[in-house]
């Protein structure tokens, strides 16, 4: 089922007047997983243009999350390529982020790139994103990346990362 | 009267030494750490309470109207003015002193932020509820660390016994208020830390007897961190924390 933070967020891209603005910054990735979008990953909150001036919220996704600079960068670049020049980027702390604003074309990039997406019952397997065994077990709470717990199969052997339920 | 302004400007910057301190602390092991995983766990904790640190510093910059930016409160004020919890500062010490210390201080953002997250003050509610998460998986893993540490080989238990009593005495300065944090209570603003100190006795108190370790005796206690008197390792970290700010004034990343 869809969390009420990513239909909201869902409607707010659907109802926007600038839906180009929004097309564009889907080429903005996270520097550390970059197959996801700042939109999938749920970073990407909301933006505002007025006239030449584009207002973009994102929220972080840990507190210390290193990548929050560059993806700051990467949004005005690509902005910028577009003509946008004043440009401000508001990072938010309310709404929490929450593996549950990852949108479902996000949790499928995910699991293609290697790194099992966060389950939806905390009771549920982690299932490995090679071989789809749900025999895994934890290696670390933390992985590459605070988001990230690292996982072992018990299938294929093989260690991956998994993105944690926050 | 303009103390109420200046009471959550010094109540936020605290909160923010809290995490700054500790953050540093940790980020200490970075390439230390007894292996690998837990070289990146360790870092990755450190990221978080620095990331707490910044949101609480630029909320101060805020209040403050931007006399003094996150970066200049971070870096440019000496010992006396910072304002963190002893327990923050103590050096690493080993791998047991490390996780005995960050079990004690997850155990105190648990049952701290749950109250946070009620504070009248939007931005700190925000903060909280932003914080509390990621204290939830710190909590998960230091407690694991305690049990197994202590219910381990002889060596680990009695090298995190010996951490858990060289610890205790600065337990009971998570549990006192400082005068700011009274005066903001009226308007719940703040947390009654003092109001939480049964429930962490209660939750340190278990994890410890399930790891086969002792509670420590309360023979000696030792504060003073909010009010500015701190211990001498405290001036050293600043050496080195600063250090960048210090000599090259103004730098930026």
């Amino acid at each position: 089922m869809m969390s009420e933070q990513l239909a909201d967020r869902i409607a707010r891209r659907r109802d926007s007047a600038c839906a180009a603005v929004w097309d564009l910054l889907d080429q903005v990735k996270d520097p550390e997983i970059p197959v996801l979008s700042l939109w999938d990953l749920g970073v990407l909150q909301d933006i505002v243009v007025q006239g030449q001036s584009v207002r973009v919220m994102i929220i972080p996704t840990y507190s210390g999350c290193p990548a929050l600079r560059e993806m700051k960068q990467d949004i005005r670049a690509v902005l910028a390529s577009a003509g946008y020049v004043e440009v401000e980027v508001v990072t938010q702390l309310a709404p929490a982020w929450s593996t549950d604003m990852i949108t479902s074309e996000g949790r499928q990039q995910l699991q293609k790139y290697g790194i099992a997406p966060p389950v939806s019952h905390r009771d549920s397997p982690v299932i490995c994103p090679l071989c789809a065994s749900p025999k895994t077990h934890l290696i670390s709470q933390f992985g590459s990346t605070a988001c990230k717990a690292l996982y072992r199969c018990e299938s294929c052997d093989e260690p991956f990362d998994y993105f944690k339920c926050l | 009267m303009t103390d109420r302004k200046d009471d959550l400007v010094n109540y936020v910057i605290a909160l923010g030494d809290d995490s700054l301190i500790l953050g540093q602390r940790l980020s200490e092991w970075c390439y230390h750490a007894p292996f690998l995983e837990e070289d990146l766990a360790l870092a990755n904790v450190a990221l978080d309470f620095i990331g707490r640190a910044q949101m609480f510093y630029d909320y101060a910059s805020q209040l403050e109207k931007g006399v003094r930016s996150a970066d200049e409160i971070a870096f440019l004020r000496d010992t006396r003015d910072y304002r963190n919890l002893l327990i923050m500062e103590l050096p690493i010490g080993d791998f047991a002193f490390t996780m005995a210390r960050q079990f004690m201080v997850d155990a105190y953002n648990y049952l701290y932020l749950q109250q946070l997250l009620r504070s009248t003050d939007k931005t700190l509610a925000a903060i909280a509820a932003k914080a509390t998460k990621e204290t939830d998986y710190h909590l998960r893993r230091s407690q694991e660390w305690v049990l197994r540490l202590g219910d381990g080989t002889d060596e680990s238990h009695q090298r995190i016994d010996k951490a858990f009593g060289e610890l205790w005495g600065y337990s009971a300065e998570l549990f006192g208020m400082s005068d700011c944090e009274t005066a903001l209570l009226s308007k719940a603003v703040s947390v009654d830390r003092t109001a939480l100190s049964a429930d962490w006795t209660k939750l340190v108190s278990e994890t410890l007897e399930q790891a086969t370790l002792k509670i420590p005796s309360d023979d000696w206690q030792i504060s003073g961190g909010r009010e500015g008197l701190h211990t001498e390792h405290h001036g050293h970290i600043l050496t080195e924390m600063q250090y960048l700010q210090r000599t090259y004034p103004g730098l930026e990343w």
